[in-house]
Protein backbone atom coordinates (compact mmCIF):
# COMPACT_ATOMS: atom_id res chain seq x y z
CA UNK A 1 0.00 0.00 0.00
CA UNK A 2 2.74 2.39 0.97
CA UNK A 3 4.40 1.55 -2.29
CA UNK A 4 1.26 2.38 -4.22
CA UNK A 5 0.99 5.75 -2.55
CA UNK A 6 4.61 6.43 -3.33
CA UNK A 7 4.10 5.48 -6.97
CA UNK A 8 1.08 7.74 -7.26
CA UNK A 9 2.55 10.65 -5.31
CA UNK A 10 2.31 13.93 -7.12
CA UNK A 11 6.02 14.76 -7.06
CA UNK A 12 8.82 12.61 -8.50
CA UNK A 13 9.74 9.89 -8.08
CA UNK A 14 5.94 9.41 -7.91
CA UNK A 15 4.05 9.52 -11.20
CA UNK A 16 0.81 11.08 -9.96
CA UNK A 17 1.77 14.49 -11.29
CA UNK A 18 2.33 13.04 -14.76
CA UNK A 19 -1.02 11.32 -14.66
CA UNK A 20 -2.81 14.51 -13.66
CA UNK A 21 -1.00 16.47 -16.33
CA UNK A 22 -2.09 13.82 -18.80
CA UNK A 23 -5.66 14.10 -17.55
CA UNK A 24 -5.51 17.86 -17.94
CA UNK A 25 -4.28 17.50 -21.50
CA UNK A 26 -7.00 14.98 -22.21
CA UNK A 27 -9.67 17.30 -20.86
CA UNK A 28 -8.23 20.24 -22.72
CA UNK A 29 -8.42 18.35 -26.00
CA UNK A 30 -11.80 16.85 -25.21
CA UNK A 31 -13.24 20.29 -24.45
CA UNK A 32 -11.70 21.84 -27.51
CA UNK A 33 -12.78 19.00 -29.76
CA UNK A 34 -16.27 18.97 -28.30
CA UNK A 35 -16.61 22.72 -28.88
CA UNK A 36 -15.13 22.52 -32.37
CA UNK A 37 -17.38 19.55 -33.08
CA UNK A 38 -20.44 21.49 -31.89
CA UNK A 39 -19.61 24.33 -34.26
CA UNK A 40 -19.19 21.92 -37.15
CA UNK A 41 -22.34 20.13 -36.03
CA UNK A 42 -24.44 23.28 -35.92
CA UNK A 43 -23.23 24.33 -39.35
CA UNK A 44 -23.61 20.79 -40.62
CA UNK A 45 -27.12 20.38 -39.26
CA UNK A 46 -28.26 23.69 -40.74
CA UNK A 47 -26.55 22.83 -44.02
CA UNK A 48 -28.20 19.43 -44.15
CA UNK A 49 -31.63 20.87 -43.35
CA UNK A 50 -31.62 24.09 -45.34
CA UNK A 51 -28.60 23.93 -47.68
CA UNK A 52 -28.52 23.42 -51.43
CA UNK A 53 -28.10 19.98 -53.01
CA UNK A 54 -24.29 20.24 -53.36
CA UNK A 55 -23.76 21.21 -49.76
CA UNK A 56 -26.12 18.47 -48.60
CA UNK A 57 -24.21 15.89 -50.63
CA UNK A 58 -20.88 17.02 -49.23
CA UNK A 59 -22.25 16.82 -45.70
CA UNK A 60 -23.74 13.40 -46.34
CA UNK A 61 -20.34 12.12 -47.46
CA UNK A 62 -18.69 13.69 -44.43
CA UNK A 63 -21.03 12.23 -41.83
CA UNK A 64 -21.15 8.83 -43.53
CA UNK A 65 -17.41 8.45 -43.93
CA UNK A 66 -16.54 9.68 -40.46
CA UNK A 67 -19.10 7.43 -38.83
CA UNK A 68 -18.14 4.42 -40.96
CA UNK A 69 -14.34 4.46 -40.60
CA UNK A 70 -12.91 3.32 -37.24
CA UNK A 71 -11.87 6.32 -35.20
CA UNK A 72 -8.32 5.11 -34.76
CA UNK A 73 -7.86 4.96 -38.52
CA UNK A 74 -9.46 8.37 -38.93
CA UNK A 75 -7.20 9.86 -36.34
CA UNK A 76 -4.13 8.51 -38.08
CA UNK A 77 -5.34 9.75 -41.46
CA UNK A 78 -6.40 13.18 -40.23
CA UNK A 79 -3.28 13.63 -38.15
CA UNK A 80 -0.79 12.70 -40.84
CA UNK A 81 -2.72 14.26 -43.70
CA UNK A 82 -3.33 17.39 -41.65
CA UNK A 83 0.27 17.90 -40.59
CA UNK A 84 1.48 17.02 -44.06
CA UNK A 85 -0.81 19.57 -45.68
CA UNK A 86 0.21 22.27 -43.26
CA UNK A 87 3.87 21.56 -43.87
CA UNK A 88 3.39 21.53 -47.62
CA UNK A 89 1.56 24.85 -47.40
CA UNK A 90 4.25 26.28 -45.18
CA UNK A 91 6.92 24.99 -47.57
CA UNK A 92 5.16 26.54 -50.53
CA UNK A 93 5.07 29.88 -48.76
CA UNK A 94 8.78 29.61 -48.05
CA UNK A 95 8.68 28.65 -44.39
CA UNK A 96 10.44 25.62 -43.03
CA UNK A 97 8.79 22.73 -41.18
CA UNK A 98 6.17 23.93 -38.78
CA UNK A 99 5.98 22.51 -35.31
CA UNK A 100 2.33 21.65 -34.80
CA UNK A 101 1.12 21.77 -31.24
CA UNK A 102 -0.21 18.46 -30.00
CA UNK A 103 -3.24 20.13 -28.45
CA UNK A 104 -4.18 21.91 -31.66
CA UNK A 105 -3.69 18.74 -33.68
CA UNK A 106 -5.72 16.71 -31.21
CA UNK A 107 -8.57 19.22 -31.21
CA UNK A 108 -8.58 19.33 -35.00
CA UNK A 109 -8.58 15.57 -35.40
CA UNK A 110 -11.12 14.72 -32.73
CA UNK A 111 -13.20 17.78 -33.55
CA UNK A 112 -13.76 16.55 -37.08
CA UNK A 113 -14.84 13.17 -35.76
CA UNK A 114 -17.12 14.78 -33.17
CA UNK A 115 -18.54 17.15 -35.77
CA UNK A 116 -20.01 14.29 -37.78
CA UNK A 117 -21.91 12.91 -34.79
CA UNK A 118 -22.89 16.38 -33.61
CA UNK A 119 -24.29 17.14 -37.07
CA UNK A 120 -26.65 14.20 -36.78
CA UNK A 121 -27.61 14.91 -33.18
CA UNK A 122 -28.36 18.57 -33.87
CA UNK A 123 -30.14 17.85 -37.13
CA UNK A 124 -32.45 15.47 -35.30
CA UNK A 125 -32.95 17.98 -32.50
CA UNK A 126 -33.82 20.80 -34.88
CA UNK A 127 -36.26 18.55 -36.70
CA UNK A 128 -37.89 17.70 -33.39
CA UNK A 129 -38.82 21.35 -32.75
CA UNK A 130 -42.56 21.75 -33.36
CA UNK A 131 -42.74 23.56 -36.71
CA UNK A 132 -45.16 26.12 -35.30
CA UNK A 133 -42.45 27.66 -33.14
CA UNK A 134 -40.31 28.35 -36.19
CA UNK A 135 -43.34 29.60 -38.12
CA UNK A 136 -44.25 31.98 -35.34
CA UNK A 137 -40.76 33.47 -35.46
CA UNK A 138 -40.99 33.85 -39.23
CA UNK A 139 -44.49 35.29 -39.03
CA UNK A 140 -43.27 38.05 -36.71
CA UNK A 141 -40.41 39.01 -39.02
CA UNK A 142 -37.52 37.57 -37.07
CA UNK A 143 -34.37 37.58 -39.23
CA UNK A 144 -32.74 34.14 -39.80
CA UNK A 145 -29.70 34.55 -37.54
CA UNK A 146 -31.77 35.96 -34.72
CA UNK A 147 -34.21 33.11 -35.14
CA UNK A 148 -31.36 30.64 -34.85
CA UNK A 149 -30.18 32.28 -31.64
CA UNK A 150 -33.52 33.10 -30.05
CA UNK A 151 -35.72 30.21 -31.16
CA UNK A 152 -34.03 27.31 -32.94
CA UNK A 153 -31.07 26.75 -30.63
CA UNK A 154 -32.91 27.15 -27.31
CA UNK A 155 -35.90 25.14 -28.55
CA UNK A 156 -33.80 22.24 -29.80
CA UNK A 157 -31.64 22.16 -26.67
CA UNK A 158 -33.77 19.74 -24.69
CA UNK A 159 -33.77 17.30 -27.61
CA UNK A 160 -30.03 17.61 -28.15
CA UNK A 161 -28.66 17.46 -24.62
CA UNK A 162 -28.84 13.67 -24.02
CA UNK A 163 -27.05 12.98 -27.31
CA UNK A 164 -24.51 15.70 -26.68
CA UNK A 165 -23.82 14.37 -23.19
CA UNK A 166 -22.95 11.03 -24.75
CA UNK A 167 -20.81 12.73 -27.34
CA UNK A 168 -18.88 14.55 -24.64
CA UNK A 169 -18.11 11.28 -22.87
CA UNK A 170 -16.95 9.81 -26.14
CA UNK A 171 -14.73 12.86 -26.60
CA UNK A 172 -13.07 12.33 -23.24
CA UNK A 173 -12.41 8.70 -24.00
CA UNK A 174 -11.37 9.23 -27.59
CA UNK A 175 -8.50 11.39 -26.39
CA UNK A 176 -6.90 8.07 -25.42
CA UNK A 177 -6.67 7.22 -29.11
CA UNK A 178 -4.34 10.19 -29.59
CA UNK A 179 -1.70 8.13 -27.81
CA UNK A 180 -1.02 6.50 -31.19
CA UNK A 181 0.29 9.75 -32.57
CA UNK A 182 2.45 10.26 -29.50
CA UNK A 183 0.38 12.84 -27.73
CA UNK A 184 0.95 12.74 -23.99
CA UNK A 185 -2.60 12.57 -22.78
CA UNK A 186 -3.69 10.46 -19.85
CA UNK A 187 -3.43 7.04 -21.49
CA UNK A 188 0.06 7.59 -22.84
CA UNK A 189 1.25 9.03 -19.53
CA UNK A 190 -0.18 6.00 -17.80
CA UNK A 191 1.53 3.63 -20.17
CA UNK A 192 4.85 5.34 -19.65
CA UNK A 193 4.47 5.30 -15.89
CA UNK A 194 3.47 1.67 -15.94
CA UNK A 195 6.29 0.64 -18.24
CA UNK A 196 8.94 2.47 -16.20
CA UNK A 197 7.81 1.06 -12.88
CA UNK A 198 6.30 -2.25 -14.03
CA UNK A 199 3.33 -1.39 -11.79
CA UNK A 200 0.86 -1.91 -14.61
CA UNK A 201 -2.08 -2.76 -12.43
CA UNK A 202 -1.72 0.27 -10.16
CA UNK A 203 -1.42 2.81 -12.90
CA UNK A 204 -4.10 1.52 -15.20
CA UNK A 205 -6.46 1.24 -12.27
CA UNK A 206 -5.62 4.82 -11.34
CA UNK A 207 -6.23 5.98 -14.90
CA UNK A 208 -9.50 4.09 -14.99
CA UNK A 209 -10.56 5.83 -11.78
CA UNK A 210 -9.71 9.20 -13.27
CA UNK A 211 -11.78 8.51 -16.40
CA UNK A 212 -14.63 7.33 -14.20
CA UNK A 213 -14.44 10.51 -12.15
CA UNK A 214 -14.68 12.60 -15.28
CA UNK A 215 -17.72 10.63 -16.37
CA UNK A 216 -19.46 10.99 -13.02
CA UNK A 217 -18.81 14.71 -12.84
CA UNK A 218 -19.89 15.20 -16.43
CA UNK A 219 -23.10 13.37 -15.69
CA UNK A 220 -23.89 15.85 -12.97
CA UNK A 221 -23.10 18.86 -15.12
CA UNK A 222 -25.21 17.57 -17.98
CA UNK A 223 -28.09 16.71 -15.67
CA UNK A 224 -28.11 20.37 -14.65
CA UNK A 225 -27.93 21.58 -18.21
CA UNK A 226 -30.74 19.25 -19.20
CA UNK A 227 -32.89 20.45 -16.35
CA UNK A 228 -32.30 24.00 -17.47
CA UNK A 229 -33.01 23.16 -21.10
CA UNK A 230 -36.27 21.44 -20.18
CA UNK A 231 -37.45 24.25 -17.96
CA UNK A 232 -40.54 24.97 -20.03
CA UNK A 233 -41.65 21.36 -20.25
CA UNK A 234 -43.74 19.42 -17.82
CA UNK A 235 -41.85 16.41 -16.49
CA UNK A 236 -42.66 12.82 -17.33
CA UNK A 237 -43.54 12.29 -13.73
CA UNK A 238 -45.77 15.13 -12.72
CA UNK A 239 -46.12 15.84 -9.09
CA UNK A 240 -49.37 14.48 -7.75
CA UNK A 241 -50.21 12.69 -10.98
CA UNK B 1 -67.28 57.94 -49.25
CA UNK B 2 -63.64 56.96 -49.36
CA UNK B 3 -64.51 53.91 -51.40
CA UNK B 4 -63.26 55.45 -54.61
CA UNK B 5 -59.87 56.19 -53.09
CA UNK B 6 -59.52 52.78 -51.52
CA UNK B 7 -59.98 51.02 -54.83
CA UNK B 8 -57.72 53.31 -56.83
CA UNK B 9 -55.10 50.75 -57.79
CA UNK B 10 -52.78 53.11 -59.56
CA UNK B 11 -52.13 55.24 -56.58
CA UNK B 12 -51.27 53.13 -53.55
CA UNK B 13 -50.08 56.16 -51.61
CA UNK B 14 -53.50 57.76 -51.84
CA UNK B 15 -55.15 54.49 -50.90
CA UNK B 16 -52.92 53.96 -47.88
CA UNK B 17 -54.76 56.59 -45.91
CA UNK B 18 -57.68 54.24 -45.49
CA UNK B 19 -56.66 50.88 -46.82
CA UNK B 20 -55.07 48.37 -44.48
CA UNK B 21 -54.65 45.44 -46.78
CA UNK B 22 -55.28 44.48 -50.38
CA UNK B 23 -54.94 41.14 -52.09
CA UNK B 24 -55.09 41.04 -55.88
CA UNK B 25 -55.52 38.01 -58.08
CA UNK B 26 -53.83 35.73 -55.60
CA UNK B 27 -52.98 32.28 -56.91
CA UNK B 28 -51.34 29.49 -55.01
CA UNK B 29 -50.57 25.95 -56.07
CA UNK B 30 -48.99 23.13 -54.14
CA UNK B 31 -47.45 21.12 -56.95
CA UNK B 32 -50.33 20.33 -59.28
CA UNK B 33 -52.98 21.25 -56.77
CA UNK B 34 -54.24 24.78 -57.29
CA UNK B 35 -55.52 25.85 -53.90
CA UNK B 36 -56.15 29.55 -54.58
CA UNK B 37 -57.51 30.43 -57.99
CA UNK B 38 -57.43 34.21 -58.08
CA UNK B 39 -58.57 35.81 -54.85
CA UNK B 40 -59.23 39.54 -54.63
CA UNK B 41 -60.03 41.29 -51.39
CA UNK B 42 -59.29 44.40 -49.44
CA UNK B 43 -59.93 45.76 -45.99
CA UNK B 44 -59.98 49.29 -44.72
CA UNK B 45 -58.47 50.28 -41.42
CA UNK B 46 -60.69 49.14 -38.61
CA UNK B 47 -62.43 46.50 -40.70
CA UNK B 48 -63.06 43.05 -39.35
CA UNK B 49 -63.16 40.61 -42.23
CA UNK B 50 -64.34 37.10 -41.51
CA UNK B 51 -63.22 34.37 -43.87
CA UNK B 52 -65.38 31.28 -43.88
CA UNK B 53 -65.53 28.16 -46.01
CA UNK B 54 -65.30 24.42 -45.93
CA UNK B 55 -62.27 22.43 -44.93
CA UNK B 56 -59.65 22.61 -47.66
CA UNK B 57 -61.21 25.64 -49.35
CA UNK B 58 -57.96 27.58 -48.97
CA UNK B 59 -58.69 29.84 -45.99
CA UNK B 60 -55.45 29.15 -44.14
CA UNK B 61 -53.46 29.24 -47.35
CA UNK B 62 -54.86 32.67 -48.18
CA UNK B 63 -54.01 34.03 -44.75
CA UNK B 64 -50.54 32.52 -44.87
CA UNK B 65 -49.86 34.00 -48.31
CA UNK B 66 -50.52 37.46 -46.92
CA UNK B 67 -47.44 37.32 -44.69
CA UNK B 68 -45.63 34.98 -47.06
CA UNK B 69 -45.52 32.02 -44.73
CA UNK B 70 -46.59 30.41 -47.97
CA UNK B 71 -45.11 31.64 -51.20
CA UNK B 72 -47.88 32.79 -53.55
CA UNK B 73 -47.70 31.45 -57.08
CA UNK B 74 -48.77 34.86 -58.40
CA UNK B 75 -50.70 37.93 -57.40
CA UNK B 76 -50.13 41.11 -55.43
CA UNK B 77 -50.16 41.73 -51.71
CA UNK B 78 -50.38 45.34 -50.56
CA UNK B 79 -50.16 46.10 -46.84
CA UNK B 80 -50.90 49.64 -45.72
CA UNK B 81 -50.28 50.96 -49.23
CA UNK B 82 -46.95 49.16 -49.55
CA UNK B 83 -46.78 46.44 -52.16
CA UNK B 84 -44.62 43.50 -51.21
CA UNK B 85 -42.05 43.03 -53.94
CA UNK B 86 -42.14 39.51 -55.34
CA UNK B 87 -39.75 37.54 -57.46
CA UNK B 88 -40.97 35.62 -60.47
CA UNK B 89 -41.39 32.51 -58.30
CA UNK B 90 -43.54 34.41 -55.82
CA UNK B 91 -40.97 34.57 -53.02
CA UNK B 92 -40.42 37.98 -51.43
CA UNK B 93 -37.78 39.93 -53.32
CA UNK B 94 -36.48 41.80 -50.31
CA UNK B 95 -35.84 40.06 -47.02
CA UNK B 96 -35.72 43.43 -45.28
CA UNK B 97 -39.09 44.45 -46.63
CA UNK B 98 -40.87 41.22 -45.82
CA UNK B 99 -39.42 41.17 -42.32
CA UNK B 100 -40.53 44.73 -41.73
CA UNK B 101 -44.02 44.02 -43.05
CA UNK B 102 -44.30 40.80 -41.06
CA UNK B 103 -43.36 42.58 -37.87
CA UNK B 104 -46.49 44.69 -38.40
CA UNK B 105 -48.82 41.76 -38.95
CA UNK B 106 -49.96 40.06 -35.77
CA UNK B 107 -50.57 36.43 -36.55
CA UNK B 108 -52.51 34.18 -34.20
CA UNK B 109 -52.33 30.48 -35.01
CA UNK B 110 -54.78 27.68 -34.52
CA UNK B 111 -52.18 25.79 -32.46
CA UNK B 112 -51.07 28.92 -30.52
CA UNK B 113 -47.39 28.32 -31.39
CA UNK B 114 -46.08 30.05 -28.31
CA UNK B 115 -42.35 29.55 -27.76
CA UNK B 116 -42.35 26.80 -25.17
CA UNK B 117 -38.89 27.63 -23.81
CA UNK B 118 -40.02 31.10 -22.81
CA UNK B 119 -42.45 32.27 -20.15
CA UNK B 120 -45.58 34.13 -21.14
CA UNK B 121 -44.06 37.52 -20.49
CA UNK B 122 -40.95 36.52 -22.44
CA UNK B 123 -43.15 35.38 -25.30
CA UNK B 124 -44.87 38.74 -25.34
CA UNK B 125 -41.68 40.83 -25.14
CA UNK B 126 -39.70 38.69 -27.59
CA UNK B 127 -40.66 40.41 -30.83
CA UNK B 128 -40.77 43.99 -29.52
CA UNK B 129 -37.33 43.64 -27.93
CA UNK B 130 -35.53 41.38 -30.38
CA UNK B 131 -37.12 42.34 -33.67
CA UNK B 132 -38.40 45.88 -33.22
CA UNK B 133 -35.71 47.10 -30.84
CA UNK B 134 -38.04 48.39 -28.12
CA UNK B 135 -36.16 49.00 -24.84
CA UNK B 136 -36.59 46.06 -22.44
CA UNK B 137 -38.24 47.95 -19.60
CA UNK B 138 -40.74 49.59 -21.89
CA UNK B 139 -41.55 46.29 -23.63
CA UNK B 140 -41.95 44.60 -20.26
CA UNK B 141 -44.41 47.18 -18.96
CA UNK B 142 -46.42 47.02 -22.15
CA UNK B 143 -46.39 43.22 -22.09
CA UNK B 144 -47.65 43.18 -18.51
CA UNK B 145 -50.46 45.53 -19.47
CA UNK B 146 -51.38 43.25 -22.38
CA UNK B 147 -51.30 40.13 -20.23
CA UNK B 148 -53.47 41.96 -17.76
CA UNK B 149 -55.85 42.78 -20.53
CA UNK B 150 -56.23 39.15 -21.60
CA UNK B 151 -56.53 38.12 -17.96
CA UNK B 152 -53.15 36.45 -17.57
CA UNK B 153 -51.14 38.89 -15.48
CA UNK B 154 -50.65 36.41 -12.67
CA UNK B 155 -49.37 33.80 -15.15
CA UNK B 156 -46.68 36.07 -16.59
CA UNK B 157 -43.82 33.94 -15.28
CA UNK B 158 -45.37 30.61 -16.27
CA UNK B 159 -44.25 28.51 -19.22
CA UNK B 160 -46.90 27.87 -21.88
CA UNK B 161 -46.96 24.10 -21.40
CA UNK B 162 -48.40 24.57 -17.93
CA UNK B 163 -51.43 26.48 -19.16
CA UNK B 164 -54.76 25.53 -20.69
CA UNK B 165 -55.33 25.96 -24.41
CA UNK B 166 -57.54 28.97 -23.83
CA UNK B 167 -54.87 30.62 -21.71
CA UNK B 168 -52.22 29.86 -24.28
CA UNK B 169 -54.30 31.34 -27.04
CA UNK B 170 -55.00 34.47 -25.02
CA UNK B 171 -51.26 34.79 -24.44
CA UNK B 172 -50.68 34.32 -28.17
CA UNK B 173 -53.09 37.17 -28.81
CA UNK B 174 -51.16 39.32 -26.33
CA UNK B 175 -47.96 38.41 -28.18
CA UNK B 176 -49.52 39.55 -31.45
CA UNK B 177 -50.82 42.76 -29.86
CA UNK B 178 -47.39 43.56 -28.47
CA UNK B 179 -46.17 44.62 -31.89
CA UNK B 180 -49.13 47.00 -32.21
CA UNK B 181 -50.03 45.32 -35.48
CA UNK B 182 -51.60 47.22 -38.35
CA UNK B 183 -53.54 44.06 -39.20
CA UNK B 184 -54.20 41.00 -37.08
CA UNK B 185 -54.41 37.65 -38.80
CA UNK B 186 -56.36 34.96 -36.98
CA UNK B 187 -56.32 31.42 -38.35
CA UNK B 188 -59.10 29.53 -36.59
CA UNK B 189 -58.04 30.75 -33.17
CA UNK B 190 -60.56 28.59 -31.32
CA UNK B 191 -60.54 25.39 -33.35
CA UNK B 192 -58.00 23.62 -31.19
CA UNK B 193 -59.82 24.48 -27.97
CA UNK B 194 -62.13 22.47 -25.80
CA UNK B 195 -65.65 23.89 -26.16
CA UNK B 196 -65.69 25.36 -22.67
CA UNK B 197 -62.55 27.39 -23.45
CA UNK B 198 -63.75 28.91 -26.71
CA UNK B 199 -65.72 31.69 -25.01
CA UNK B 200 -62.80 33.26 -23.16
CA UNK B 201 -60.82 33.62 -26.39
CA UNK B 202 -63.76 34.97 -28.37
CA UNK B 203 -64.32 37.55 -25.64
CA UNK B 204 -60.80 38.87 -26.17
CA UNK B 205 -61.24 38.99 -29.94
CA UNK B 206 -64.62 40.69 -29.60
CA UNK B 207 -62.92 43.36 -27.49
CA UNK B 208 -60.33 43.95 -30.17
CA UNK B 209 -63.00 44.27 -32.81
CA UNK B 210 -64.82 46.80 -30.67
CA UNK B 211 -61.73 48.95 -30.23
CA UNK B 212 -61.29 49.14 -33.99
CA UNK B 213 -58.47 46.71 -34.71
CA UNK B 214 -58.14 45.70 -38.32
CA UNK B 215 -58.52 41.94 -38.43
CA UNK B 216 -58.74 39.08 -40.85
CA UNK B 217 -60.40 36.23 -39.06
CA UNK B 218 -60.59 32.71 -40.43
CA UNK B 219 -63.18 30.95 -38.34
CA UNK B 220 -65.69 28.15 -38.09
CA UNK B 221 -67.64 30.05 -35.43
CA UNK B 222 -70.42 31.37 -37.64
CA UNK B 223 -72.38 33.10 -34.92
CA UNK B 224 -69.28 34.89 -33.81
CA UNK B 225 -68.31 35.85 -37.36
CA UNK B 226 -71.73 37.32 -37.90
CA UNK B 227 -71.55 39.24 -34.67
CA UNK B 228 -68.11 40.85 -34.97
CA UNK B 229 -67.35 41.21 -38.66
CA UNK B 230 -67.99 44.09 -41.03
CA UNK B 231 -67.46 41.94 -44.06
CA UNK B 232 -67.64 38.22 -44.72
CA UNK B 233 -65.84 36.29 -47.42
CA UNK B 234 -67.00 32.80 -48.32
CA UNK B 235 -64.28 30.76 -49.99
CA UNK B 236 -65.12 27.74 -52.07
CA UNK B 237 -62.38 25.69 -53.71
CA UNK B 238 -59.95 28.56 -53.84
CA UNK B 239 -62.33 31.23 -55.13
CA UNK B 240 -64.46 33.82 -53.39
CA UNK B 241 -67.90 32.39 -54.01
CA UNK B 242 -69.77 35.11 -52.20
CA UNK B 243 -68.98 38.09 -50.02
CA UNK B 244 -70.72 40.98 -48.38
CA UNK B 245 -71.87 42.37 -45.05
CA UNK B 246 -72.63 39.67 -42.48
CA UNK B 247 -76.39 40.27 -42.52
CA UNK B 248 -76.43 39.57 -46.25
CA UNK B 249 -74.03 36.62 -46.28
CA UNK B 250 -75.60 34.88 -43.31
CA UNK B 251 -79.13 36.27 -43.56
CA UNK B 252 -79.74 36.12 -47.28
CA UNK B 253 -77.10 34.00 -48.99
CA UNK B 254 -77.37 33.97 -52.78
CA UNK B 255 -75.06 31.15 -53.78
CA UNK B 256 -76.37 27.59 -53.54
CA UNK B 257 -73.01 26.43 -52.20
CA UNK B 258 -73.02 29.01 -49.44
CA UNK B 259 -76.55 28.01 -48.49
CA UNK B 260 -75.43 24.39 -48.35
CA UNK B 261 -72.38 25.33 -46.33
CA UNK B 262 -74.31 27.40 -43.81
CA UNK B 263 -76.77 24.57 -43.41
CA UNK B 264 -73.96 22.09 -42.82
CA UNK B 265 -72.34 24.13 -40.05
CA UNK B 266 -75.54 25.24 -38.37
N1 LIG C 1 -48.04 22.63 -47.48
C1 LIG C 1 -48.97 22.05 -48.25
N2 LIG C 1 -48.63 21.15 -49.19
C2 LIG C 1 -49.55 20.58 -49.99
N3 LIG C 1 -50.85 20.83 -49.92
C3 LIG C 1 -51.28 21.72 -49.00
C4 LIG C 1 -50.36 22.37 -48.12
N4 LIG C 1 -51.05 23.20 -47.31
C5 LIG C 1 -52.35 23.06 -47.68
N5 LIG C 1 -52.49 22.18 -48.68
C6 LIG C 1 -53.74 21.83 -49.34
O1 LIG C 1 -54.38 23.01 -49.78
C7 LIG C 1 -55.77 22.93 -49.61
C8 LIG C 1 -56.25 24.11 -48.83
O2 LIG C 1 -55.72 24.04 -47.52
P1 LIG C 1 -56.02 25.10 -46.41
O3 LIG C 1 -55.25 24.70 -45.22
O4 LIG C 1 -55.78 26.47 -46.93
O5 LIG C 1 -57.56 24.88 -46.18
P2 LIG C 1 -58.49 25.54 -45.08
O6 LIG C 1 -59.58 26.22 -45.82
O7 LIG C 1 -57.70 26.33 -44.13
O8 LIG C 1 -59.09 24.25 -44.39
P3 LIG C 1 -59.37 23.96 -42.82
O9 LIG C 1 -60.71 24.55 -42.54
O10 LIG C 1 -59.41 22.48 -42.76
O11 LIG C 1 -58.29 24.58 -42.03
C9 LIG C 1 -56.05 21.59 -48.95
O12 LIG C 1 -56.46 20.70 -49.95
C10 LIG C 1 -54.72 21.17 -48.39
O13 LIG C 1 -54.59 19.78 -48.41
MG1 LIG D 1 -57.10 26.11 -42.11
Amino acid sequence: MEQVIELLSLSPPGWGGNLLRGLLHSLEIALGAFGFGLLIGLGGAIGKLYGGPVLRDILAVYTTVVRAVPELVLILILYYVGTDLINKAAGAMGYGRVEISGVAAGIWVLGIVQGAYATEILRGAIKAIPIGQIEAARAFGMPPLKMLRRVTIPAMMSFAIPGLANLWLIATKDTALLAVVGFNELTLETRQAAASTRAYFTFFLAAGALYLMVTLLSGRVFARIEKWARKGQPGHRRAGA
Amino acid sequence: MTEAIATDRNDPAAASAEEAIRVEDLHKSFGNLEVLKGVNMSAKKGDVVAIIGGSGSGKSTMLRCINFLETPTSGRIVIGGEEIAMRADGSPASRKQIERVRSRLGMVFQAFNLWTHRTLIENVTEVPVHVLGVPKAEAHDRAMALLERVGLAEKAATYPAFLSGGQQQRAAIARALAIDPSVMLFDEPTSALDPELVGEVLTVIRDLAAEGRTMLLVTHEMKFAREVSDHVIYLFEGRIEEQGPPEAVFGAPKSERLKQFLKSVA
